[in-house]
């Protein structure tokens, strides 16, 4: 450890909130429809495809409705995606030749990336072609973001709304978050990244010799474009199986910084969008706190875990102990793999540019600890925004009961309504997380699957389903999860994680905009400041440890006190 | 400044006073043992959830028992299990037991004896019959020494009346036809004097059957905030039932032989029990202090309210100002000498124990005037018919009164009245005072001007209910000059003058649309129509059966300050609700730190390292975690009951105050709790 270690961690973040501030206010104008200096070109695309698909821009949806918009536009997209993975052997752009997948892979990897997921249970660059990966898996790179995005737009219209019955529209929102956000982002990005030699071919691979003088091919693939969304997206799925650990992925020290910084600014700028949205930027900025301090709390504590961990194997065979390495690429070294670990874990995003599963027991806890409070912090683009605000409509209700006041946040009453949702949607994470790890822990087709036994073993597991049903996508490395078994069981963890939670979000939502819009009073608990950051905190941190610690006890907490007894 | 908001219960008996008496508690216990029936607690899933783990362990123990292996854990888990069931029952008990025997005293009240139904209006001539056999619209007679058999308007007739069973006040009130006096209450008594009163009340549904069926509880619905409060209850023992039953596959991977009865412990110590077993006790807890200042709410939903009020209309007068208005000048008719005006208004006040009649000796002492009552002195009581009093000695008199009623006394019309005198009158009552003709020997000496005196302390009391962040408006029939000249006095936030009671209606209207809860008093059949809309609407129980219809809360004492009490037993409690959800979920923390090393130390031993409280081994831990769980419900039963105080101290600071207390209190009492239970047990080598 070291005072460049941290200051990379505190440089990191800190341009990343920088950079969310003004995208923030960018995307409320997306949200809002208002004038863009890009309109002269986007506007007549936007036209377009509305006009394509049917929409009348201007009528707004209720919350019945905009629920059902989006959960066709993905039972659409899915189906799309499932039948381009079937039928790859038949479709172009496949330089290597490589045939359909199986039925539970191409259901699991579609529902993955329709999810906003992007698990991997294949090899990538030995799997999927390049028309799957552009036409299909690049599609939904955008498109569930998009969703995720227009959700949150929605509840902010919520909240800023004075007793109204509709929430926007959903297929304007999901085509003008496409035009606007994303797609002029990926372009500026993936031309960034090829200038710091990001490769970006159609090639299916070059020849190279090694310096042993062997000869190998190396797969080759439109990788800049890919990467740049698969960040800025939260998406997470690489082009190739080692992730951002890859050098054709992420080659230096400032494609790095890009990646952290891409995979968390969006999420952050959905905040303050809804801040400015809902007039209530001081109550944003609180918000935001919590996920940054939060983020920046994990980061710290990763990086102390992998730095100061006794490594008893090291200790044994008499050499001079340095931080961990193992799982680590040395270019980046322990505090960029932390901040990466942190950062994409604490967003959904799922990429990695370590192995979680190599990292001391304590360090990939703390990575599956961050999943399992939600993905809220900051979480996936929009996905994390809502989350946290399910999070907030609980504190305030705790808090709030406190000042002797029916509790309210934002001007809205918090009623048994919102709680029956708030909490439905809270039960979603420990049932499926929970739920089936047990029951994967004792059967014994799913055991198969396991590279280690004992904790560590039972972390795998945990982290499986925990970053399946959180959407996060990134593997506690050592699962070999293509199988009916775990393909199909993730896949289900995937689906209820994103839309048995988007349910009764948008629920509460259509409940919020109807309310009518109080003024705050000095009786009003107010959702802003210090305190009110340190009761969010402390309510996430204390709901997500009741409900994972007898868990994560059996893995990585016993297995660092047994790392701990064994160094002594 | 004082801590609460307006003054404590009053001194004199009130309804809700029935203390924690020995057959209370006796009561309590044995309706404890009977609401374990599982039937009773479907509203409550966390103690049902906990009862069903009581009666598994009581399986368990019983297994133990009959296979001969060591009963003595189990057994002690299954009691602590089930004494947790029987505290959180006992809690609700004793909240119903206090208000069962505050019913009863008002039972008492109810009329035994026979009616006095006129059967013919015009001779007047009367039947016997029983009170319960009075139909609607009947008229009774009612005498001196008479019980009034049931709710109803007065016909006929002026009595005073006792209603200290009702209120608890013993001094009589005077009842009488027309105006907003007329409405009589059936369980008073009639003191001196006779009434007609025509029924209003079917026998079962009067305003004392209401009562003591608010009373008892017998209609208690959940509340909203209740409700919803109930809801996140329910989701949290699910969240924790998910996590206590998915051990047992993770338990059985990592090679952890899990005794169901433990899990079963483990779950019942997660769940909100202290909350859960104290919810319906805080809500009935609130409904009597209500009743303890002696306000009648008809609905828990009202109480609630009463706590999220953003706006209070008060009516200036008897709230802001004192009802009786002081003496500030005295003024002299033309030709008389201000000496001869002010010795004559003292003279008509000496026997005038009324504040005015006080204050206007007190002005003329002030001013150096001496006086004796003289010998053989006659007082002229007021009385509503002549509208003055004064002071008959010897060939003198004094008299003063309403001034069209002492004009006339004196044979002037209005008119004839010297032109001074009516420019005086009118100056008075311009500027909001109350004018009071004076004479001496049947001959017009002056007028008395009364002034409203805002009453001291209300302002800080204002203060404070902008701190709570409620607005208060002040209504008065005053024009607006005198009406902005006592609000800035007041120190009220906004005043609406000349107000008609429509003006009262439409202003609520507009604060309603604004979203703002509306809370107002009022006692004239006019102001039902508001009382109905506002959100609280307090009516004084001296006013208009038809206020106190259309009113959801009746005050006993008539004092419309009340309402400030109102505000704050409805924050209370849903403050006493708040801190104890954090209070019971911040006890799961340490509850943690307790049973999992427990657990799981046999099989991984590393885990031993997370007993952080050293506590002497996995049973006398886990049986230590219940038995604070247990008893803890019974240690807040108290604070159930009174809740948590409340400050008028703003939102911020009362939050970061109760967070400390019973966020932060909650992590660490039961650390503290559970060692010391810990050394007990290990003490007395129970477990």
């Amino acid at each position: 450890m070291d005072w460049r270690g941290w200051a990379e961690i505190v440089f990191t973040i800190g341009l990343t909130l920088a950079l969310s501030w003004p995208l923030g206010a960018y995307l409320k104008r997306v949200w809002t429809g208002e004038p863009t200096w890009l309109d002269p070109a986007l506007g007549p695309v936007q036209r377009g495809t509305l006009a394509l698909l049917g929409v009348k821009p201007g009528t707004s949806q209720g919350w019945l409705a905009y629920t059902v918009s989006v959960l066709a536009f993905s039972a659409v997209g899915f189906a799309f995606l499932y039948a381009i993975l079937r039928l790859q052997g038949l479709l172009p752009f496949n330089p290597q030749g490589f045939g359909g997948l199986s039925p539970h892979l191409a259901f699991n990897t579609a529902v993955s990336f329709v999810t906003n997921t992007n698990w991997q249970s294949y090899v990538p660059e030995a799997t999927v072609s390049t028309f799957s990966q552009m036409a299909g898996l690049t599609v939904q790179n955008f498109v569930s973001a998009a969703a995720g995005l227009a959700i949150a737009a929605a509840v902010a219209r919520a909240f800023a709304a004075d007793r109204a019955e509709g929430l926007g529209n959903f297929w304007v929102d999901v085509v003008r978050i496409v035009l606007y956000v994303l797609l002029p982002v990926s372009l500026v990005g993936a031309l960034v990244l090829v200038a710091l030699d990001v490769p970006q071919s159609l090639a299916a691979g070059t020849p190279v010799t090694t310096v042993e003088g062997a000869q190998q091919t190396l797969a080759l693939f439109p990788v800049a474009s890919q990467e740049i969304i698969k960040q800025f997206g939260a998406n997470g799925g690489g082009i190739f199986n080692a992730n951002s650990a890859h050098p054709f992925e992420n080659p230096n020290a400032w494609t790095n910084l890009i990646q952290i910084v891409a995979m968390n600014v969006l999420g952050l700028a959905a905040v303050f969008a809804f801040g400015r949205m809902v007039i209530a930027t001081r109550e944003a900025r609180a918000l935001a706190a919590v996920m940054v301090i939060l983020l920046g709390a994990a980061a710290g504590g990763l990086y102390a875990a992998e730095t100061l961990t006794p490594q008893p194997a090291m200790q044994a065979a008499h050499v001079a102990v340095g931080p961990s390495m193992e799982g680590k690429e040395v270019r980046f070294g322990p505090a960029s793999t932390a901040v990466f670990a942190a950062a994409t874990t604490g967003a959904s995003d799922g990429a990695v540019n370590g192995m979680h599963g190599s990292f001391t027991p304590l360090g990939g806890g703390i990575a599956l600890f961050m999943i399992q409070l939600g993905e809220i912090l900051p979480g996936g683009v929009g996905s994390g925004l809502y989350g946290m605000i399910v999070m907030a409509l609980l504190a305030v209700f705790v808090a709030g009961l406190m000042v002797g006041r029916t509790p309210e946040y934002l001007g809205k009453k918090v009623e048994a309504r919102e709680i029956k949702f708030a909490m439905l949607a809270v039960l979603i994470l420990p049932i499926v997380i929970l739920g089936f790890s047990a029951v994967a822990a004792v059967l014994p087709v799913a055991l198969k699957g396991l590279l280690n036994s004992g904790p560590h073993g039972l972390s795998e597991i945990l982290y499986a389903y925990s970053s399946a049903a959180g959407n996060n996508g990134s593997a506690f490395a050592g699962l070999t999860a293509n199988a009916p078994w775990w393909n199909t069981t993730l896949g289900i963890a995937m689906l209820l994680g994103r839309f048995a939670y988007i349910v009764p979000v948008l629920a509460i939502a259509g409940s919020i905009a109807a309310k009518p819009k109080l003024a705050p009073t000095a009786g009003t608990l107010s959702s802003a400041g210090p305190m009110f950051t340190g009761l969010l905190i402390g309510i996430i941190l204390i709901l997500g440890g009741l409900q994972f610690f007898p868990a994560l006890a059996l893995g990585p907490i016993v297995e660092h006190f047994q790392v701990l007894a064994a160094a002594r | 400044m004082s801590d609460t908001l307006a003054d404590g219960p009053s001194a004199k008996r009130a309804i809700g006073s029935a203390t924690l008496s020995r057959a209370v508690v006796l009561e309590a216990l044995k309706s404890a043992f009977l609401k374990l029936d599982p039937r009773q607690l479907t509203g409550n899933p966390v103690i049902l959830a906990t009862e069903v783990v009581a009666a598994l362990a009581t399986v368990s123990a019983v297994v133990a028992i009959a296979t001969g292996q060591p009963a003595g854990f189990p057994i002690q888990m299954a009691l602590w299990l089930w004494a947790t069931v029987l505290f959180a029952n006992l809690a609700e008990s004793v909240a119903e037991g206090r208000g069962k025997a505050a019913a009863d005293s008002l039972r008492a009240s109810r009329v035994t004896t026979k009616a006095k139904l006129i059967i013919d209006p015009v001779a007047g001539t009367w039947i016997p019959t029983p009170a319960h056999k009075l139909g609607v619209g009947e008229i009774v007679l009612v005498e001196a020494g008479d019980v009034i058999p049931s709710d109803g308007e007065i016909i006929e007739g002026v009595a005073s009346v006792n209603e200290a069973a009702i209120t608890g006040e013993s001094a009589p009130v005077i009842r009488e036809s027309g105006g907003d006096r007329s409405a009589v209450t059936g369980g008073t008594t009639v003191v001196s004097d006779w009434l007609k009163v025509r029924i209003t009340s079917e026998a079962g549904s009067t305003f004392l059957d209401r009562m003591i069926a608010m009373v008892e509880g017998a209609d208690r619905r959940k509340t909203p905030n209740e409700l919803a409060l109930a809801v996140l209850l329910a989701g949290l023992t699910l969240v924790f039932l998910v996590a206590v039953v998915t051990l047992v596959g993770l338990g059985a991977y990592s090679g952890v032989k899990l005794d169901p009865m433990i899990l079963g412990a483990l779950f019942v110590t997660l769940i909100p029990t202290t909350i859960g077993g104290l919810l319906s006790a805080v809500g009935i807890a609130g409904m009597d202090r209500l009743l303890k200042v002696n306000v009648l709410a008809t609905s828990g939903r009202a109480v609630e309210a009463a706590g999220d009020i953003d706006t209070l209309l008060l009516d200036k007068t008897g709230t802001i100002t004192f009802g009786n208005r002081m003496a500030a000048e005295v003024v002299p008719a033309p030709g008389v000498r201000p000496e001869v005006a002010l010795r004559a208004a003292m003279m008509a006040s000496l026997a005038d124990e009324t504040p005015e009649g006080r204050s206007i000796v007190e002005l003329a002492r002030e001013q150096g005037l001496t006086a004796q009552t003289p010998e053989g002195a006659t007082f002229i009581a007021f009385s509503a018919v002549t509208r003055q009093s004064g002071l008959d000695a010897g060939k003198s008199s004094w008299r003063k009164g309403a001034v069209d009623a002492v004009l006339k006394t004196l044979n002037l019309r209005p008119d004839d009245a010297p032109a001074e005198f009516r420019q005086a009158v009118d100056r008075i009552a311009r500027s909001g005072g109350t004018p009071l003709a004076c004479s001496e020997n049947g001959a017009l000496v002056g007028v008395i001007h009364l002034k409203d005196v805002v009453k001291p302390g209300v302002k800080e009391r204002f203060a404070d209910l902008r701190r709570m962040g409620v607005r208060t408006v002040m209504i008065t029939g005053d024009n607006p000059v005198t009406a902005a000249a006592i609000a800035s006095e007041a120190g009220v936030d906004d005043f609406l003058a000349e107000a008609t009671p429509e003006d009262k209606l439409r202003m609520i209207r507009a604060e309603q649309a604004k979203g703002r809860l509306v809370a107002m008093c009022g006692d004239g059949a006019n102001d039902a129509p508001a009382l109905a809309q506002a959100d609280v609407g307090v009516a004084m129980q001296t006013g208009a059966q038809a206020a106190r219809e259309a009113g959801n809360m009746v005050d006993l004492d008539s004092d419309p300050t009340k309402v400030l009490n109102i505000v704050e037993v409805g924050k209370q409690l849903l403050i006493t609700r708040g801190a104890l959800t954090t209070f019971s979920i911040a006890n799961d923390v340490a509850k943690y730190f307790a049973i999992i090393p427990a657990l799981f130390v046999a099989s991984l031993p590393a885990l031993g390292a997370m007993n952080i409280m050293r506590l002497h081994s996995p049973q006398s831990a886990i049986l230590s975690a219940v038995i604070f769980n247990a008893l803890v419900i019974v240690a807040l039963i108290p604070l159930a009951l009174r809740g948590v105080k409340y400050r008028a101290i703003g939102a911020s600071k009362l939050l970061s105050r109760n967070l400390s207390i019973y966020g932060l209190g909650g992590l660490v009492a039961p650390f503290i709790g559970i060692k010391l239970i810990d050394l007990v047990v290990a003490g007395f080598g129970w477990a």
